[in-house]
């Protein structure tokens, strides 16, 4: 649904897919394969304001929590509730049902700046 | 990557990497945290049979006429002495706290084999041969020559029994020489998982013929991840975390492998007072009543003030958010309390450990 493809990512993980002024977020192939069974998500709350950079959500897998930083500025405007009750779709489907959160952007140039999935690659690759 | 170079490594290694293994320095040692993942192996050990390296656990031989009087005074809980027999018990300083938990295992009158911990080897080692003169009893470390994989779960015992015949007729808590692969070693019905089980002690050389036998046989390899998962589940301390040398067995929710009625043992006396005084806190188990995932240093909260903090926590599949920390004395087991995860106050209830009903 978000093809890696066509996402913006952070060094840290998270993909980011522009669907019009919104920035639906999630975490990357590579991070849910490291992370590994994940069991718990910790979602943000709907209208939060978060700043790019900003730890927003836990990913918590049996052995370990990892932050989520939100890739862009703006507002929480929908959480993947799905999550909720199966956690373990950020596994099987990190690109797709697994999605974190929508963010509706103020800054639309941030999106912009974010690594292309050549470069993330690259990043993970060293 | 530098510093794996200094990581000790088990006779195991090899084949824990060709089984998927996960890599992660433990205490200074390289083993595996997870194969194919934790749930998974935490699934085969809880319906059918999963194996661990724990080949960085420590063996102590104690030996001469009076090993068992000199294991009495260093263990406070009764070390059985009758043949084959196997004790857990805590070694404690001279003010009653506990320096490791270990198993003994009598092997004669003349003899008592010891597991301990591996961050612990060199610290009980250096203690009992500090008190050893006393008894005129020598304590021999052979950690470094022997390997050992547990073999747990209950299908566990019936898949040994097929390359160890007789197994199935050990009793839990005893230990049995064996021969395999050509070289002597032992075998005791003990565990970390609370199922039924084996743990299997062999020279280094043998271990890796032992392993694929077992892998033949359909056991799964399984992480220091899901040990920790069911050892937690099972109500078992991990020593160093849920134990320390600040607390002594009663704080520990151990009370029960102190004997005060024998006659003499490293931190009796301390203990008689401390007891008297009575403790600050003591160790019980958490179970999240909302979702989320305790972890070792989040705080408790009672009634808006903090009232300790989690040792051990975890993400169990059978219980979901577990954790064992040291609560105030004052709060009673059966009270709501909050466990701070992320700046986030989750409802908790206190409960007493174990949260899985160990089936041996």
């Amino acid at each position: 649904m978000y093809n890696q493809e066509n996402c913006r990512f952070l060094k840290t993980h998270e993909w980011a897919c522009k669907e019009g002024d919104l920035a639906v977020v999630g975490i990357s192939n590579h991070a849910q394969e490291e992370i590994s069974d994940i069991v718990f998500v910790d979602l943000p709350k709907v209208g939060r304001a978060v700043k790019a950079g900003e730890n927003c959500c836990v990913v918590e897998s049996v052995k370990s929590a990892s932050e989520i930083y939100a890739p862009v500025s703006g507002e929480i405007v929908a959480v993947n509730d799905a999550l909720n009750a199966d956690p373990a779709l950020v596994n099987r489907e990190p690109h797709g049902n697994g999605w974190l959160f929508k963010i509706k952007m103020t800054n639309p140039a941030e999106y912009d700046a974010l690594l292309d999935f050549a470069a993330y690659q690259a990043t993970i690759q060293k | 990557m530098t510093e794996t170079c200094t990581l000790k490594t088990t006779a195991l290694r090899q084949a824990c990497e060709k089984a998927g293994g996960k890599m992660v320095d433990f205490h200074g040692w390289l083993l595996p945290v997870q194969y194919d993942g934790i749930l998974a192996e935490h699934k085969a050990v809880r319906e059918c049979a999963g194996m661990f390296d724990v080949s960085h656990m420590g063996q102590l031989f104690v030996e001469g006429e009076k090993a068992w009087e000199f294991l009495q005074f260093i263990g406070c809980n009764n070390i059985k002495n009758g043949p084959a027999e196997g004790t857990y018990f805590h070694i404690l300083t001279d003010e009653g706290t506990i320096i490791d938990d270990a198993i003994s295992f009598c092997l004669s009158q003349e003899q008592f084999l010891v597991v301990v911990n591996a961050a612990c080897v060199e610290t009980d080692f250096n203690w009992l041969k500090k008190h050893a003169a006393g008894f005129n009893v020598t304590v021999r470390n052979e950690s470094d020559n022997w390997s050992m994989l547990a073999v747990q779960g209950p299908k566990a015992v019936g898949i040994v029994n097929q390359i160890l015949p007789g197994v199935l007729d050990l009793p839990r808590f005893h230990i049995s020489p064996l021969t395999m692969f050509g070289a002597d070693g032992y075998v005791t019905r003990t565990g970390y998982t609370g199922e039924d089980g084996v743990e299997i002690m062999l020279p280094n050389s043998k271990i890796t013929q032992l392993w694929a036998a077992l892998l033949e046989l359909g056991v799964k390899p399984c992480g220091l991840g899901a040990r920790d998962v069911l050892r937690l589940e099972a109500g078992y301390l991990l020593n160093g975390e849920d134990a320390n040398p600040t607390k002594t067995p009663y704080e520990a929710n151990c009370g029960w492998v102190v004997k005060l009625a024998k006659e003499n043992f490293i931190g009796k006396d301390a203990l008689v007072a401390k007891k008297a005084a009575g403790f600050k806190s003591r160790l019980v188990g958490f179970v999240l009543k909302t979702a989320g995932v305790p972890r070792s240093g989040c705080k408790i909260f009672c009634e808006g003030k903090e009232a300790g903090h989690l040792t051990s926590g975890t993400f169990s599949p059978l219980f979901k958010g577990i954790a064992v920390g040291y609560l105030a004395s004052e709060i009673p087991v059966g009270a709501e309390v909050e466990i701070e995860i992320h700046s986030r106050r989750v409802p908790a209830q206190a409960v007493k450990p174990p949260f899985y009903k160990n089936r041996v």
